[in-house]
């Protein structure tokens, strides 16, 4: 038999035949775009790719995704994920979410789906708002946040994604933005490839309930001191003519001015590779006004992994025991006969 | 392990021989009072009787010492003839302290054996069961044969020289008690001696107390005066075939993993602990060499999606829990049946509402997994009758959700789960392959419809992996044929119209209603569940007084059988007797429009078949 030749898949061809029903405008289409790129560029089958996600404006994608998916309900995809990856490790899981989708409804699933590190790949749409239900606070919305359902402003502590991952020990952590497409493109990849949970907060525009809201990280004019995009084994220097630095002071970070005596040996360096979580959590932590916000990979470990896990102990148990025989098991233990 | 052994009773005593008996043991819930009547069980079923169970213990694992809280029973009835029933009145009680004996003094038949620890009834026990005297001085138990024996003095002797603290040696007194249980109906030691050997490898002092005990209890029912004879129950007459005992979590775990088999699948389970399900996810969990994966999650909602998301990767999937864990499934439930994927869901009642009675059985869930969910959302409803009987109900109920790709409600609860009964071991290869295909692509250049319909209007199982057949499901609504996103209202009209056929469709898969009595008559006992032992043992007594009473048993409820409408026009009385306060009789009276009488009970208690015979008396002629 001759060779086949597998068919180049091009972006194009891992959008499904429905319509997008996105507002236009939304930060959701340039994730979906990028989405495409990564598939195409990871060149896995169509078919052996699943998105699941919950409910929300985010939870839509898997729809628009010629591979398989589901469109389940509300915070609980990292379950309905597990049960299929738990089943089929040759399947590429990818969970789709929202912050008040991963984080408030479906803030449990998202706690032990990251601890137990199921190799899922979790994509947060974090746009600070619930927008399918037009424009109640999220999670993730700032203190004194004015919303339909906050008039006098929110009052509740906002969560945040990424210290939450890591508090959970995922062993990806990752952020990137919407309109940040290299960046956000490189992320996913990164995150699809890593064997173990991947998670990976996406800035995402709302511009019909919460306009504006990354305005510091996508500004042209602004943005270069607002974020900081970290890489491994490099130290932490942003600004717009990189400038600017992360120097740790004790336990806390502090922005520094390079030159005048300091220079880029005293900045803090990122490990992404750290066993412990704590560098990654400290750089969760950094949240705009007072600090540039890390863009980029916080945290890359490696861990045994639930699915693999679960699976090996099953192919155990019938190297040891041997396949399961009903007959014989039915007839374990004590039984009688009756003549 | 196929067993033949004699009795070990020397017949120095008179024997009687009885056609049956019932005993109960009854203690602290951490005197071992679950172990000893399994034992009794076990030792029974294995010289050839018929048996049937029934354990009753309280919700807390050791409520304080010595109080009526804290009281654990564990009732064994073993017979000649063919049982239903774990037992009506006890023959025999084996009371450990005051608090039991007040708690289960009620249930013992005059003129019973009743067999107190003496040594446990000092004043601070008599007073924490509420006792101003000691019933075992005064004439209150005048009614009974009372043995008062010192069981604790005597383990302590019995395990002398073993080198235990006195706290080890009491907690051997339920092998004295099993002892003398044993002599008391001819029972041999053997298959406990075994069980002591594997339970207790490691702790080689243990076990050689509890063999000592278990000895000097045999021996003292032989020795002391106070016995002045032993009853002796010949073999039951069962079906040919060689039996084990099981436990109706047991049997349902076991026939889950055929059902699996049978239809070339791996199952999955996704479950959370809770009361009186947890037992199938810890049998399920030892059988990773059978393919079954256990998941067990980090709540109820959470188990079963994760079972959907292994349906829809191609899996046996399966959930189990019980009532409130149902209640938080509700909205998944509703997903499974908007999907159209294969799941099985159990329930294993028990008492509500809320937290109810955790450890006690009831039956009022059923208009739950009915219509417990938004909008309009059937499914198909199996139930158990039988501890054994749950292994058929697994399978069958397997075979309905996969030919019919629907999520399928077995209900079990917990006298069923519990309880335990001879099951008559079958071959594998005589039962009948649940045949499952998946699609693969078309050929024929037209698209993959996930949502087209077979003659019984299942649709087809497309797993991902396949490929060409990628496609996307949801909770939205979707359109006929293409299963895409629709809001178009007809097409909801005509899908709510198309689930609520296919789930009617399953009458034609399940066979006919079958009736035990004449066809038509003066009473119909209707029963589902667990009553199925108490209302046939009942409706059998009564036929044999020449009434006209037959007696129909539900397995499924829903849909019901074809036929069940013209059953219930066939008798003048209709008599539904559940334990719960009339759900069944709702069903009925809804679909059918005649009038039934329910029989209704929520005491965390079986029925009684006293009960069921009273209450059909007086209906009758």
């Amino acid at each position: 038999m001759a060779p086949v030749e597998l068919p180049v898949l091009k972006p194009g061809d891992f959008g499904s035949d429905q319509d997008v029903r996105w507002c236009p405008g939304c930060g959701d289409y340039s994730i979906l775009a990028q989405m495409k790129k990564v598939m195409a560029a990871l060149a896995w089958p169509r078919e052996k790719t699943v998105f699941v996600s919950g409910i929300g404006c985010s939870s839509r994608f898997p729809y628009y995704m010629n591979t398989y998916g589901m469109h389940s309900i509300h915070g609980r995809a990292p379950a309905f994920a597990t049960g299929i990856k738990s089943c089929r490790p040759d399947l590429h899981v990818f969970v789709i979410t929202g912050d008040g989708d991963a984080l408030s409804i479906g803030g449990n699933h998202f706690m032990h789906v990251v601890r137990r590190n199921v190799n899922l790949n979790i994509i947060l749409f974090n746009n600070r708002i619930y927008g399918l239900t037009k424009g109640q606070y999220s999670p993730t919305s700032e203190l004194g946040k004015i919303t339909k359902s906050t008039p006098m402003g929110a009052i509740d502590n906002p969560m945040n994604p990424l210290s939450l991952a890591i508090g959970c020990e995922a062993t990806f952590v990752a952020r990137s933005i919407d309109v940040h497409i290299k960046h956000l493109a490189d992320t996913l990849k990164r995150a699809a490839e890593h064997p173990g949970v991947s998670f990976v907060e996406v800035y995402q525009n709302c511009n019909v309930f919460n306009d504006g809201a990354y305005k510091y990280a996508t500004d042209k004019s602004v943005k270069s001191d607002n974020i900081i995009e970290i890489e491994h084994g490099k130290p932490l220097i942003f600004g717009k003519n990189r400038d600017k630095g992360i120097r740790l002071n004790g336990m806390q970070p502090e922005v520094v001015e390079l030159g005048k005596g300091i220079t880029e040996d005293d900045l803090l360096f990122h490990d992404e590779l750290a066993p412990e979580p704590t560098l990654a959590y400290l750089l969760s932590r950094m949240r705009y006004p007072e600090f540039p916000e890390p863009i980029g990979v916080l945290r890359c470990v490696d861990a045994p992994r639930y699915d693999e896990l679960l699976n090996e102990q099953v192919a155990q148990a019938r190297a040891e025991k041997g396949e399961g025989d009903l007959d014989k098991l039915f007839r374990s233990g004590d039984t009688w006969t009756v003549e | 392990m196929s067993t033949e052994f004699e009795s070990e009773t020397d017949h120095s005593k008179a024997v009687l021989k009885i056609e049956e008996a019932t005993v109960r043991f009854c203690g602290d819930s951490g005197d071992g009072m679950q172990l000893a009547g399994t034992q009794l069980t076990n030792t029974s079923a294995l010289a050839g009787n018929d048996v049937a169970t029934f354990p009753d213990f309280p919700a807390e694992i050791r409520a304080p010492r010595g109080t009526l809280a804290g009281v654990s029973g564990f009732q064994v009835h073993f017979s000649s003839t063919d049982i239903y029933t774990p037992g009506e009145t006890v023959d025999a009680l084996i009371a450990m302290n005051p608090a039991a004996l007040k708690t289960n003094i009620a249930d013992l038949k005059s003129g019973g054996v009743l067999i107190a620890n003496s040594d446990a009834f000092d004043k601070k026990s008599l007073e924490q069961a509420g006792y101003d005297d000691n019933p075992l001085d005064d004439e209150t138990l005048d009614s009974y044969q009372l043995f008062q024996v010192p069981m604790t003095d005597m383990t302590r002797r019995a395990v002398d020289g073993l080198d235990l603290s006195q706290k080890e040696a009491d907690r051997c007194r339920n092998f004295f008690a099993m002892g003398l249980a044993f002599w008391l109906y001819g029972r041999s030691l053997e298959p406990t001696r075994r069980f002591i050997d594997l339970k207790f490898k490691k702790l080689p002092a243990i076990a050689e107390a509890n063999r000592r005990a278990l000895a000097a209890g045999r021996n003292y029912g032989e020795t002391t005066d106070a016995f002045v004879s032993s009853f002796s129950v010949d073999k039951a007459k069962l079906s040919p075939g060689t039996y084990r005992n099981m436990t109706g979590n047991q049997a349902l775990a076991w026939g889950l993993m055929t059902a699996a088999k049978l239809s070339g699948k791996e199952l999955f389970l996704g479950s959370y602990p809770i009361t009186p399900a947890s037992d199938i996810l810890h049998e399920l969990s030892r059988y990773k060499n059978f393919g079954v994966r256990t998941f067990q999650a980090e709540d109820e909602i959470a188990a079963i999606c994760s079972a959907i998301g292994a349906a829809y990767s191609g899996h046996m999937a399966l959930t189990t829990s019980s009532g409130p864990g149902i209640a938080l499934k509700g909205e998944a439930m509703g997903l499974a049946v908007m999907l159209e994927l294969p799941l099985l869901v159990v329930n294993v009642q028990r008492g509500g509402p809320s937290t109810g009675l955790p450890t006690k059985t009831e039956q009022a869930d059923l208009l739950q997994v009915m219509f417990g969910r938004n909008g309009e959302c059937p499914l198909p409803v199996i139930s158990a009758r039988s501890p054994a009987d749950c292994f058929e109900v697994a399978i069958e109920a397997w075979r309905v959700a996969a030919r019919f790709m629907t999520p399928v409600m077995i209900l079990s609860d917990g006298y069923l789960a519990n309880g335990s009964e001879p099951w008559r071991i079958v071959n594998y290869q005589d039962l009948k392959p649940i045949p499952i295909t998946h699609p693969e692509a078309p050929t024929n250049g037209k698209p993959f419809l996930a949502y087209e319909r077979d003659e019984l209007l299942a649709r087809p199982w497309a797993i991902p992996g396949t490929p060409g057949l990628m496609h996307r499901v949801g909770g939205l609504e979707k359109a006929d044929g293409t299963g895409n996103v629709s809001y178009d209202p007809i097409n909801h009209q005509h899908m709510t119209d198309t689930r609520a056929q296919k789930v009617a469709n399953v009458a034609q898969v399940i066979g006919d209603q079958e009736v035990m009595g004449d066809p038509a008559g003066d009473l119909l006992v209707l029963s589902w569940g667990g009553p199925y032992g108490s209302c046939r043992t009942a409706v059998t007594r009564l036929q044999a007084e020449g009434h006209k009473v037959s007696h129909a048993h539900l397995r499924w409820l829903n849909p019901f059988p074809a036929n069940l409408g013209e059953i219930l026009r066939s008798f003048k009385k209709v008599l539904i007797p559940e334990l719960n306060m009339g759900q069944l009789s709702m069903l009925i009276r809804n679909q059918f429009l005649i009038d039934t009488i329910g029989l209704n009970k929520v005491q965390g208690k079986p029925f009684q078949v006293a009960e069921i015979i009273d209450k059909a008396e007086s209906l009758l002629p």
